[in-house]
């Protein structure tokens, strides 16, 4: 398999990334070699075999509920590039 | 020797029988580092307010006649991927320049219960995604045993920090060598613990299933030290293992006979530099004469496990960055229309080269018609890898070997991604698996420190710390001091 | 012209009355100023956790049980990846691949038919936060602002079959899982506060055709009248497409309550590629037997339960318990007051009746309803032991509504008290029929209805208060000479 520059653009949009232009030549070609190396997998015969999402044996960690003093607004804000009337200030949402 | 050179179990000593001051040895290291960080570049921040304040509180402590835990007063330099509350954390990135967390990591809570001290914030690679240290966005970090050359990543800031003597014990985090290459690097001891043994909570996740955070140290009873205050149980960590924690330093016993170690002949073969491998063997040699018995074993499934890192921990990355939109904290983009093109903009001018690239791996191998193709069949992979450990652990207690194929190489070598992320194949295959692994100093190759791994089996850190020490205390390639030089 | 069969699918998602968050503990509570139930956690800050709630758990648990699902033992929860202001990490934890429940159904009642509508899934995932628009919405807002109090509310969603053919059994289905929601105490329903919302997938289809047309998913369907509004809208355009030789777009639709239409989402957007992959921060569920049959054994009675209790206890009919049984506050409120009185079904009739009456005009639930059961029940009572005309029982209702009162006081108070004494009542009757000699030759004529004329005499002159029935045996008798 191999990506050419609308793949890479196309991905690029998923992650809301752009690829500069004057990057994008040398990112495909990368991007290609990384790929190509990936086809060693396909010699792992890997037919009925669990995948492993998981390295612990463990399940049903779960939390009462409790509710806990949640941070104040004011930490909650600390970082916030821009403020709206106690909420995040993000421009307009639709493009 | 100068007090920052030393040990913090020897530093303890000295603290609890008043020979020293913290307050004296806080800012000898706090000199130290006005002498030589110019030239190593390893902190990213510096704290000396609070660590100097710290610091009289654990020497009134002492005067009040209380008795002290062994870090306590011992300052550290932390991972800049770590969260101290109040203290800017960056992951060496732009997109973080001016973030102030509002809480702590849970190891940094356990540290300071402990009455420790925290220097400052270690430079990494961006994000943890690199093994040079060059891809942070503020500065590189240089190898205090050879300025011209890298101090490995992407710990590299806080291994750096210990070589250098501008910290006595430092945190790191190792997604897929991260501390053990480091240490590797420059000569520490760097111990990766088992996956789910130290809580995740405020280390800044890179890949969330293989994160691990450990200690970086001048010996092994320091890095047992430092793991029984950051093991156990956390609540906010839904993956951290519920097992007692045991007083690691009991298990630190000159004591090898009962074990017996394997050496899988994949790590020793083809891009494994000969010279780095000879050494590997004779620490090998070195366990045998100490009364462990050394046997040969196989990891069938080694060759696959770079690639199947470069799947899984991109595809991880790829949804554990997203929170990074410029909507929140962080770095912003102001010149945006909407919001979409504000985050796109913001990300890419946030993010450096190599985050982007993994960004966008992992976003491809999870995407629509090629999940199975990689991110599946890399999981499965990830299994067969986890068996190939399993039954090695059937014949053995410990796997010994090269904790890199290479030593330290030079800075800006312009290796292309692939050639790079290949040199992982030593450490990779330990986080796949969440097993506990150790480098420890074991020789010296053109003059550049050489380490070697021991693997263990899930939770079994008392053995790997037992051989570690047995090993160290027969033999001083922990005590050689870095020259510093090698700067044209 | 052709005819078509019309195919719904909804997609419900339920606000779990937990009191904390599926991740963290901040609490779930509504209102609040902006970004004041918030932590590391559900703002997504670098670093932090989640850790799953175990009441989120029991609650998808016991609905998913009394809906009939097949509980799995191994569940897991998954990213699903996109960007958007309001979903702070950039990804939603849900459960894509192995949801907790699968298969379960619910049968609905529309005209009279019993049908069951599938379910196909139920998962367990979280909310995001709220946009506060600068403007007066969406498109029209220079900027917005993040409010992250909502992000993290845990919530489940209800996948059902596409086994809806009308707007009508959409809206059954839709009723029957409030009812539901609200009966296993896991979800208030309250559609308009945004606790229950729906996403319909409507397509048709030529009768008689196998395969199904192509789906629209309409969003933003905050009541039952609009999932019915937009459902009959939705087809009708649909209709006109298939008839101009047109075809329908898959795509993502906003229902518009002002407007009374549907419009396009898309935009130059991506097409959606959600890349789902194991959450790799929490541990997977497995709910063994026990833990089933425990759940099992705690839910509480059902609507279709108390419907059939109802029937076969309180003798109401099909339509009225199946009404009464919808809301379960109305269902408690029906039983309290029924325990005042054998006449059950005249409470229904009231309850459906003029207290429907009241809440609609009013617009508000029968939790806020003035009059109490007992009340309500009482009055009922005195209707049936002939105390109150029912007519009557309407001033004494109206009273109530203004001050909760016992309807004995206000009978006595008011002077209301039916006059069922025959020598009373004969007196006026005497009196009318020697007023009214014409009514009377008329009714001797053979025209019954003037009979009627000289029963409202009487009433009139007992201000209401006379037995009808009696004044009317009364008149006949007197006529007629007996």
């Amino acid at each position: 398999m191999s990506v050419t520059v609308n793949d890479v653009k196309h991905i690029a949009n998923l992650c809301r990334l752009n690829v500069p232009d004057d990057e994008m030549d040398k990112f495909v070609e990368q991007f290609n070699q990384i790929l190509n190396y990936a086809e060693i997998l396909k010699k792992v015969d890997t037919q009925g075999i669990e995948p492993s999402p998981y390295v612990l044996p463990i399940s049903n960690v779960l939390r009462e509920d409790v509710p806990v003093v949640s941070l104040s607004h004011e930490d909650a804000m600390k970082n916030a590039p821009e403020e709206y009337e106690g909420g995040f200030k993000v421009p307009r949402v639709i493009e | 020797m100068a007090l920052y050179r030393e040990t913090a179990h020897e530093l303890h000593d000295k603290l609890v029988k008043k020979e020293i001051s913290s307050v004296e040895l806080t800012k000898a290291v706090y000199d130290r580092i006005d002498e030589v960080e110019d030239q190593v570049k390893a902190y990213i921040t510096l704290d000396k307010e609070n660590a100097l304040a710290q610091a009289a509180k654990v020497d009134k402590m002492i005067a009040d006649g209380e008795t002290i835990k062994p870090l306590a007063g011992i300052p550290g330099a932390i991972k800049d991927n770590i969260s101290v509350k109040g203290v800017r954390m960056t992951c060496a990135s732009k997109i973080l320049e001016n973030f102030v967390p509002v809480y702590d990591a849970h190891v940094i809570e356990n540290l300071r219960k402990d009455e420790t001290i925290f220097l400052g914030k270690t430079n990494m690679d961006e994000f943890a995604m690199g093994s040079t240290t060059e891809t942070s966005h503020f500065q590189i970090t240089h190898n205090p045993w050879d300025l011209s050359r890298v101090p490995g990543g992407s710990s590299g800031g806080s291994a750096a920090s210990i070589a250098a003597g501008e910290a006595i014990w430092s945190l790191g985090s190792d997604t897929g060598g991260s501390i053990r290459q480091p240490a590797f690097f420059n000569g520490c001891v760097g111990l990766k613990p088992t996956y789910g043994r130290v809580s995740r909570y405020g280390c800044v996740a890179f890949a969330s299933s293989l994160d691990q955070i450990g200690p970086i140290a001048r010996d092994v009873t320091d890095a047992a030290l430092v793991l029984n205050t950051i093991s156990g149980l956390d609540a906010h960590d839904s993956t951290s293992y519920d097992a007692p924690v045991p007083d690691y330093t009991k298990a630190l016993r000159q004591d090898v006979k009962d074990l017996t170690i394997g050496l899988p002949k994949e790590y020793f073969g083809e891009g494994t530099d000969p010279k780095v491998a000879a050494q590997i063997k004779l620490a090998a040699k070195k366990f045998e004469e100490l009364g462990a018995h050394v046997i040969e074993v196989s990891l069938p499934h080694t060759e696959y496990a770079v690639i199947t890192y470069y799947i899984i921990a991109p595809a991880e990355a790829s949804a554990n960055l997203g929170r990074f939109d410029g909507v929140r904290y962080g770095f912003r983009e102001m010149a945006a229309e909407s919001a979409p093109e504000m985050m796109r903009k913001t990300r890419t001018e946030g993010f450096g080269k190599e985050v982007r690239r993994r960004i966008m791996l992992g976003t491809y191998v999870l995407s629509s018609g090629y999940y199975d193709a990689y991110y599946n069949k890399a999981m499965q992979v990830r299994t067969l890898i986890r068996q190939d450990f399993a039954e090695a652990f059937k014949k053995c207690d410990l796997l010994l070997t090269p904790t890199s194929p290479v030593v330290a190489y030079p800075l800006d070598a312009k290796m292309d991604p692939l050639t790079v992320y290949m040199l992982d194949v030593t450490t990779i295959p330990v986080n796949m698996a969440g097993l506990p692994g150790i480098s420890i100093p074991c020789g010296f190759v053109d003059n550049m420190p050489v380490g070697a791994q021991l693997i263990g089996k899930p939770l079994g850190e008392e053995t790997l710390l037992r051989a570690a020490y047995t090993f160290e205390q027969a033999t001083d390639f922990h005590k050689a001091v870095a020259p510093l030089g090698g700067l044209k | 012209m052709t005819e078509y069969t019309t195919v719904i699918g909804l997609e419900v998602h339920a606000e779990l009355k937990t009191k904390t968050k599926a991740f963290c503990s901040c609490s779930t509570e509504f209102g609040g100023a902006p970004n004041t139930h918030v932590c590391p956690v559900c703002l997504g800050m670098p670093g932090a956790l989640p850790v799953i709630n175990k009441q989120m758990v029991e609650f998808a648990l016991r609905f998913a049980l009394a809906v009939n699902c097949e509980i799995q033992r191994y569940s897991k929860f998954d990213r699903k990846n996109y960007y958007y202001p309001d979903l702070a990490k950039a990804y939603q934890i849900s459960q894509f691949y192995q949801p907790i429940a699968l298969n379960g159904h619910l049968d609905v009642n529309v005209d009279g038919e019993t049908k069951r509508i599938g379910i196909t899934r139920i998962h367990m995932e979280e909310d995001a936060g709220k946009l506060v628009h600068s403007g007066a919405s969406i498109s029209t807002s220079d900027f917005s602002a993040v409010d992250y109090n909502r992000a993290g509310v845990p919530l489940i969603e209800i996948v059902s079959e596409p086994d809806m053919r009308s707007a009508a059994e959409a809206r059954a289905y839709m009723e029957k899982l409030r009812a539901y929601l609200q009966y296993t105490g896991v979800c208030d329903g309250k559609m308009q506060e945004g606790s229950m919302r729906c996403d319909a997938n409507i397509s048709i289809m030529p009768v008689g055709a196998k395969e199904f047309g192509t789906r629209a998913e309409i969003k933003n369907l905050n009541s039952f009248k609009a999932l019915e509004r937009a459902i009959e809208y939705e087809v009708e355009r649909q209709k006109e497409i298939l008839e101009d030789g047109g075809h329908v777009v898959q795509e993502t639709r906003t229902w518009d309550d002002a407007q009374g239409m549907t419009f396009s989402m898309r935009s130059k957007e991506e097409a959606h590629d959600y890349r789902y992959f194991p959450e790799p921060d929490l541990a997977p569920i497995i709910i063994e037997k026990e833990w089933v049959e425990k759940a099992k054994s705690e839910l509480p009675e059902l609507p279709d339960a108390r419907k059939a209790r109802l029937m076969d206890e309180k003798g109401l009919d099909d339509y009225s318990a199946e009404l009464i049984v919808a809301d379960k506050k109305m269902a408690e409120y029906f039983d309290a007051a029924a325990k005042e009185t054998d006449d059950a079904k005249g409470v229904a009739n009231w309850i459906l009746g003029d207290v429907s009456a009241y809440l609609n005009s009013n617009n508000c639930g029968i939790g806020e309803f003035p009059v109490s059961p007992a009340h309500l029940g009482q009055m009922v009572a005195l209707i049936k032991k002939g105390v109150l005309s029912s007519k009557l029982a309407k001033k004494v209702f109206a009273e109530m509504l203004k001050k909760d009162e016992a309807p004995a006081d206000l009978v006595k108070k008011l002077g209301l008290e039916q006059v069922s004494d025959e020598g009373a009542i004969q007196a006026m009757v005497d009196e009318a029929i020697a007023a009214n000699p014409q009514s009377v030759a008329d009714y001797k004529a053979g025209k019954d209805k003037a009979i009627g004329f000289l029963v409202g005499q009487v009433m009139k002159k007992s201000r209401g208060k006379a037995n009808p029935g009696m004044v009317n045996k009364l008149i006949i008798k007197t006529i007629k000479g007996e």
